[in-house]
């Protein structure tokens, strides 16, 4: 957490913070009301992570906060100061998509797309702690994210599917 | 959206950051883990000119059994981790269990036990079973350090007998002679959303006879309820379903539910008299690994 910081000429604080996103530090010289979503998408440009509600309740902001999933609209940035994020973008490599992504193109669990970033950053989480999870647990893994479109099924089924479990498209 | 702004400061001790409060006094407010104030200042319900994260001070982190005497929970342990601990689910799932099953887990990620407890919202989750077992608070001011029955903390919906520069350490579980305690809670979904009722139970059973009861109420009064009728009418009777059916029409009368938009009074009513027999009856069967429902 950052306690180094500069008053500018209107009296307002700003604070040094590195942060590590998708493996690269970022230093910057932000405001304490920054959030972790504002950070990522307005200081790095990192635009894949979305905000819905802005008040915890839909999971769309989700992000890995030191490979842990968080509602990046509830966490400051300045206290994420020498931790590693992780963001949808930080998933893909230049030539191929994250199995997770693959699996819910193959399976129609996008449509407007809202959620996707999120969806797939709980479905990272919840794999990386148990490759091989049922589908009561890939309900639980994804029940802070909220789908208007989907209907979850095929969201679910894509996360079995990129899990190597046989699923019936 | 944006926070309006605000100063930011991160103490490394109880004395500065409760110095930090003292001065600052009501434009100050302590964050923890922010999930609760955080929506709160982007509701504008509330504009602190200073946020003091509690974060770095020692022992906050805290998770720890000590032999003989009971186990101790800094108030800046997260509900996840709470929920996965191991020194915890040792001696009592229910506590793990309630912490499982609050919010999502992108919340249970950064959202902490002290500010379950000192945001006081009539529906927390974590008060009613520790309320059960007999917690204790650990509060430091300026001048030192008190310590009260978790239940002596609340006051009334976002009120706690906390001074605006004192804050919440740690909340101690002392061993007890409880044989068996549960946590059930309903909710609208089962995942993110509040308690419309929760119902906290912890008992003393030997040779089948009930020799001591906490039965504590989330959600149906301003602060956890202590449905001390209840417990008064357990003590001394068989562990019977008669007599846990007779509990819950007891609680049914203790409990003083309201009316919103998640439930009516009756409702809850008829929850806290359904929940508390059915807990009643689990303990009996698992102790403290007892869980009731999904
Ligand atoms: C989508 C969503 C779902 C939720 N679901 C649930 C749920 O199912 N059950 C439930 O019980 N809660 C729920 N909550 C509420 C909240 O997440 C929890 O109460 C959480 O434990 C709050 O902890 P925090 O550390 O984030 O609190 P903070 O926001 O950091 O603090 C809350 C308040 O307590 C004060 N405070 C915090 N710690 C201390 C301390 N140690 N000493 C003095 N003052 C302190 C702060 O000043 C603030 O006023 C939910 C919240 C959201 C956004
Ligand atoms: S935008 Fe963060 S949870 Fe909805
Ligand atoms: S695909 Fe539209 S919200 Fe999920």
């Amino acid at each position: 957490m950052s306690s180094n910081y500069i008053t500018d000429s209107h009296g307002i604080r700003r604070y040094l913070v590195t942060i590590n996103v998708n493996g690269i530090d970022y230093t910057r010289v932000i405001k304490a009301n920054v959030l972790l979503a504002n950070f990522l998408r307005e200081e790095l440009d990192l635009t894949g992570t979305k905000k819905g509600c802005e008040i915890g309740d839909c999971g769309s902001c989700t992000v890995l906060l030191n490979d842990k999933p968080v509602n990046s609209c509830l966490v400051l940035a300045l206290e994420c100061d020498g931790m590693s994020v992780t963001t949808v973008e930080g998933l893909a490599t230049t030539s191929s998509l994250d199995i997770i992504q693959e699996k819910f193109l193959e399976f129609g669990a996008i449509q407007c797309g809202y959620c996707s970033a999120g969806m797939i950053m709980s479905a990272k989480a919840l794999l990386m702690k148990n490759p091989k999870p049922t589908e009561e647990e890939v309900r639980k893994g994804i029940s802070g994210n909220l789908c208007r479109c989907t209907g979850y099924i095929n969201i679910i089924k894509a996360i079995l599917s990129a899990s190597g479990q046989e699923v019936p498209n | 959206m944006h926070l309006p702004d605000f100063d930011f400061y991160a103490p490394e001790s109880v004395a500065e950051a409760c110095e930090l409060m003292t001065r600052y006094q009501d434009e100050a407010r302590v964050i923890n883990g922010g999930t609760d104030i955080l929506p709160r200042m982007k509701n504008q319900v509330m504009a602190p000119a200073i946020l003091v994260s509690i974060k770095r001070l020692p022992g906050m982190k805290r998770i720890e059994y000590i032999p003989g005497k009971g186990i101790v929970i800094g108030a800046g342990v997260t509900l996840n981790e709470i929920a996965l601990s191991e020194v915890i689910e040792s001696k009592y799932h229910s506590i793990c269990h309630a912490a499982a099953h609050m919010a999502a887990n992108q919340i249970r990620n950064i959202g902490t036990l002290g500010g379950n407890i000192v945001a006081s919202i009539p529906s927390a989750d974590m008060p009613p079973i520790l309320i059960a077992l007999g917690a204790t608070a650990k509060i430091a001011g300026p001048t030192g350090e008190r310590v009260m029955p978790l239940e002596d903390v609340f006051t009334g919906p976002g009120k706690t007998v906390l001074a605006k520069n004192e804050i919440l350490t740690e909340v101690f579980v002392p061993d007890g002679k409880m044989t068996g305690s549960a946590y059930h809670k309903f909710a609208l979904r089962r995942a993110g959303a509040l308690a419309v009722v929760g119902v906290a139970v912890a008992v003393e059973i030997e040779k089948g006879v009930i020799k001591d009861a906490r039965v504590v109420l989330g959600a149906v009064a301003p602060v956890p309820l202590r449905a001390v009728k209840v417990d008064a009418f357990l003590k001394g009777k068989p562990a019977t379903d008669e007599v846990f059916a007779e509990a819950g029409e007891i609680a049914y009368d203790e409990c003083r539910p309201i009316t919103d938009f998640r439930a009516s009074a009756e409702y809850r009513r008829e929850l806290v008299k359904v929940y508390t027999k059915r807990c009643l009856k689990k303990v009996v069967t698992d102790g403290h690994k007892a869980v009731v429902g999904g």
